[in-house]
C-alpha cells in the first residue's frame, strides 16, 4: 500500500487556485440545524471545489464545529442538502460518511488514551484476519505513516496518554490523511500544536493541495495561520456564511474587519477596543 | 520498506530510545522502572506488571499457608480452591468486559442461579441436554439484553439497572425454583464434558479467561470495548458503535454468569440452588477483577489479572478456613486488599502523570 492510496481519478489535477474546475467536492444547500432550543445552523450554503482548501472561520459559537459534524455523519441536519460530488446524500453515520470518502479530525482529536499509537492510528479501520487483529501488519503502517509525516513519535508501541499535545494532534491528523480519504475536514489542526508542531501540519496540508486530490475545509480559530494554506476563506456567523472569498482576493487584515464589524453591529461587545484587540490577537500568527 | 525499526515494537517494557528522560525529581531511586514502563508500554505494561505483582502474591500466599499447615498443599484442598476460584473467575471474565467499557453488573450472581433452572425447566418440557443447555443460556442472554437496553437505550446507569434486575431475576428464580433445590443432570456425555470429570470446572475457568483475554487484547469487540469505556465520545466520533459494543458485553457477562452456574451446580453440589451464587459471588467476581488491576472507570483491564484476583480470595479464604480463622477475618481482609489495590491504582497513574510531567 502506497502512502496516499488514492491517486486522482479525477482527471488533470487543480492547481492551488483553480479548485472550482473540476466539479464539486462538497455542495451544501439550505442545512439547518437545532439541538434543543439552541439553533446552530441557521441556513448553511456552501461549495467545496474538488482539490479545493477552503477555511472556514467565524466567532466561538458561530457553528463551525456543528456544521463540521454534520458533514462528518456525526450529526443529521433538521433541514437542507448535502450533496457529495455531487450526488445527493443524506449522511445517517460517521460510518457511512467514510464510506464516500470523508474523513475527520476533530477539536477533540478522538483519539484513545489507554491503547496505544497504532491502534489508535487504525481506529476502526482495523485490519483483520478473523477473528484477530493483525497487529503487526499496523505496527508497521504506523512506523512508515509517521516517518512519511516527519512526526517524531519514538514508539508505535506508547499509548497517546504519554504524548504531547502536538503528537496527539498529529496522530488524529495522520490518521485522517492516510485512510485514503476524498475529503478532508479539520477542525482546528493546530490549535495544541507549538510552532514546529504545527509547521508539520501545514507543510502536510500543502502537499496534499499539490496533489490535488484531496479536498479540504480547515475550521481555524487563528486563521492567520491556516490563510496561506487556502484557496478560499468562508466566514460562517451566527449559523450562515456571510463572506465567500478567494483569498487571492481579501487578507487576514480584512478578514479581522469582518469579524470585528459583527461585534459592532451586534452590539454584542461593551468594550469594542477590547474586542478588536481580542480579535486581532485571535488572528496573529 | 517497511522493516526498519520494527524490531522495537515486540517488546512494551523496553527503555524508550527518543524521548527526554524525565528530571530526578519526579523518579525516585525505587520508582526507575515503574516510570521507565510507564514511558513506553503505559498501561498495558503496568498492567504486566499488576499481573505479575497478582501472581507473586498468588504464590507468597500459597508458600505462607503451605508452611503453617500441611493440608493447604494438598491434591485434595487444591481441589476446594480450584472449585471456589472458578466459578467467581468465570464471572469476572465477563465483569472485567462490562468494566472496561464503562458498565457494571451487579445481577450477575443472580443469573448464576437462575440459568440451571431454565435448564430443568426445558429438560422437563422433553428437551435433550444440549438444546436444554442452549436454551438455558439463551435465557441468561436475555438478563444481559434487558440490562443492555436499559442502560444503553433508556439511559439509566448500570449500577441502577442491574440493581434491579438483581431483585428481578432473584425473585424468579425463587418462583420457578419453588424455592426448593433440585438434583442436578447427572448423566450424559455433554453433562461430564461440563461438570463429571474432576477438574472440569477450573479448566472450563482457564478456556474461558484465555478466550475472554484474547478477545480483550485481540479482536475489534476488545479493542472498541477499551475505546468505548476511554473516550466514549471520540470512540463515536471515530464511528464506533458504543452502544452495540455495551450491549454485548451486557450479553457476554450475563450468558458467562449463567453458565457458571450451570457448570457448579453439575461439579460441586450436584444440585441447583435457587440461593446459589448471589451476591457474595458477584462482589467476589467485581473484588477480583478489581485486584487484577481493572479500573472501575473503564478504559482498561485485564482478564488474566482478574483470574490471579480470584486465586488469591481463594486461596486466602481456604488458607483462612485451614488456620482456623474464622470467615469474619476473611471479609476485613477482603475489604483491605480492595481498597489497597485501588490506592495503588489512582496512586500509579498519578505517579505517571507526574513523571510525564517531571
Amino acid at each position: 500500500m502506497t502512502a496516499f492510496a488514492n491517486e486522482p481519478t479525477n482527471g488533470p489535477s487543480n492547481g492551488p487556485t483553480g479548485g472550482s474546475a473540476n466539479g464539486e467536492a462538497i455542495r451544501v444547500e439550505g442545512v439547518a440545524k437545532r439541538f434543543g432550543s439552541v439553533t446552530a445552523l441557521r441556513d448553511v450554503n456552501l461549495r467545496l471545489g474538488t482539490g479545493e482548501v477552503l477555511g472556514l472561520i467565524g466567532d466561538n459559537g458561530a457553528g463551525k464545529s456543528t456544521l463540521i459534524k454534520v458533514l462528518s455523519g456525526y450529526h443529521r441536519p433538521d433541514r437542507g442538502r448535502i450533496l457529495i460530488h455531487g450526488e445527493p446524500a443524506a449522511l445517517r453515520s460517521v460510518q457511512h460518511a467514510r464510506a464516500l470518502g470523508i474523513e475527520t479530525v476533530y477539536q477533540d482529536l478522538a483519539l484513545i488514551n489507554s491503547l496505544p499509537v497504532y491502534l489508535n492510528l487504525h481506529l476502526n479501520k482495523e485490519p483483520v484476519r478473523w477473528p484477530f487483529l493483525r497487529k503487526r501488519i499496523m505496527r508497521q503502517r504506523a512506523r512508515r505513516y509517521l516517518d512519511d509525516m516527519g512526526i517524531n513519535i519514538p514508539s508505535v508501541n506508547s499509548e497517546v496518554a504519554n504524548l504531547s499535545g502536538g503528537q496527539r494532534q498529529a496522530i488524529a491528523v495522520a490518521r485522517a490523511v492516510y485512510s485514503e480519504a476524498r475529503i478532508l475536514l479539520l477542525d482546528e489542526p493546530l490549535a495544541a500544536m507549538g510552532a514546529k508542531e504545527g509547521a508539520i501540519i501545514l507543510d502536510l496540508i500543502r502537499m496534499l493541495r499539490e496533489r490535488g486530490d484531496v479536498s479540504m475545509i480547515i475550521i481555524a480559530h487563528n486563521y492567520g495561520q491556516i490563510f496561506d494554506v487556502c484557496d478560499r476563506i468562508n466566514l460562517l456567523q451566527h449559523g450562515e456564511i456571510t463572506v465567500d472569498k478567494p483569498t487571492s482576493e481579501t487578507s487576514v487584515e480584512e478578514l479581522v474587519e469582518l469579524v470585528a464589524r459583527e461585534y459592532r453591529v451586534s452590539g454584542l461587545a461593551a468594550d469594542q477596543g477590547q474586542v478588536l484587540a481580542d480579535v486581532r490577537e485571535g488572528a496573529g500568527s | 520498506m517497511a522493516t526498519r525499526q520494527e524490531r522495537s515494537a515486540g517488546s512494551a517494557t523496553q527503555p524508550p530510545a527518543g524521548p527526554p528522560p524525565p528530571s530526578d525529581r519526579a523518579m525516585g531511586r525505587a520508582g526507575n522502572a515503574v516510570a521507565r514502563a510507564a514511558f513506553t508500554g503505559a498501561s498495558a505494561g503496568l498492567l504486566r506488571m499488576r499481573e505479575l505483582s497478582v501472581l507473586i502474591v498468588v504464590v507468597a500466599l500459597s508458600i505462607y499457608f503451605a508452611v503453617s499447615n500441611p493440608a493447604f498443599a494438598s491434591a485434595q484442598n487444591a481441589a476446594v480452591i480450584a472449585s471456589f476460584t472458578a466459578s467467581a473467575a468465570i464471572i469476572a471474565a465477563g465483569e472485567v468486559m462490562l468494566l472496561v467499557s464503562g458498565e457494571l453488573d451487579l445481577s450477575v450472581g443472580m443469573t448464576f442461579a437462575m440459568t440451571p433452572f431454565i435448564l430443568l425447566w426445558a429438560m422437563d418440557l422433553g428437551a435433550p441436554f444440549i438444546v436444554a443447555l442452549f436454551v438455558a443460556l439463551a435465557g441468561a442472554a436475555l438478563v444481559g439484553v434487558v440490562n443492555g437496553v436499559v442502560t444503553v437505550g433508556l439511559g439509566v446507569h448500570s449500577f441502577i439497572t442491574t440493581l434491579g434486575t438483581l431483585f428481578l431475576v432473584h425473585g424468579v428464580t425463587l418462583i420457578i425454583s419453588g424455592s426448593f433445590p433440585k438434583p442436578a443432570p447427572s448423566k450424559g456425555f455433554v453433562t461430564q464434558v461440563l461438570g463429571g470429570w474432576p477438574w472440569a470446572q477450573i479448566l472450563w475457568a482457564i478456556v474461558i479467561v484465555i478466550v475472554m483475554h484474547a478477545v480483550l487484547t485481540g479482536t475489534r469487540w476488545g479493542t472498541y470495548t477499551i475505546a468505548t469505556g476511554g473516550n466514549p465520545t471520540g470512540a463515536s466520533e471515530a464511528g464506533i458503535k458504543i452502544r452495540r459494543i455495551k450491549m454485548r458485553n451486557f450479553i457476554a457477562c450475563a450468558v458467562l454468569g449463567g453458565f457458571a452456574g450451570i457448570v457448579e451446580g453439575i461439579h460441586v453440589t450436584q444440585s441447583f440452588d435457587p440461593n446459589a451464587g448471589g451476591n457474595e459471588l458477584m462482589f467476589t467476581a467485581i473484588a477480583a477483577a478489581v485486584i487484577g488491576g481493572t479500573a472501575l472507570a473503564g478504559g482498561s483491564g485485564t482478564v488474566i489479572g482478574a483470574f490471579l484476583g480470584a486465586v488469591v480470595l481463594g486461596v486466602l479464604r481456604n488458607g483462612f478456613t485451614l488456620q482456623g480463622i474464622s470467615a469474619n477475618t476473611y471479609f476485613v481482609i477482603l475489604g483491605v486488599a480492595i481498597i489497597a489495590s485501588m490506592v495503588l491504582n489512582t496512586q500509579l497513574s498519578r505517579f505517571r502523570r507526574e513523571a510525564k510531567a517531571g
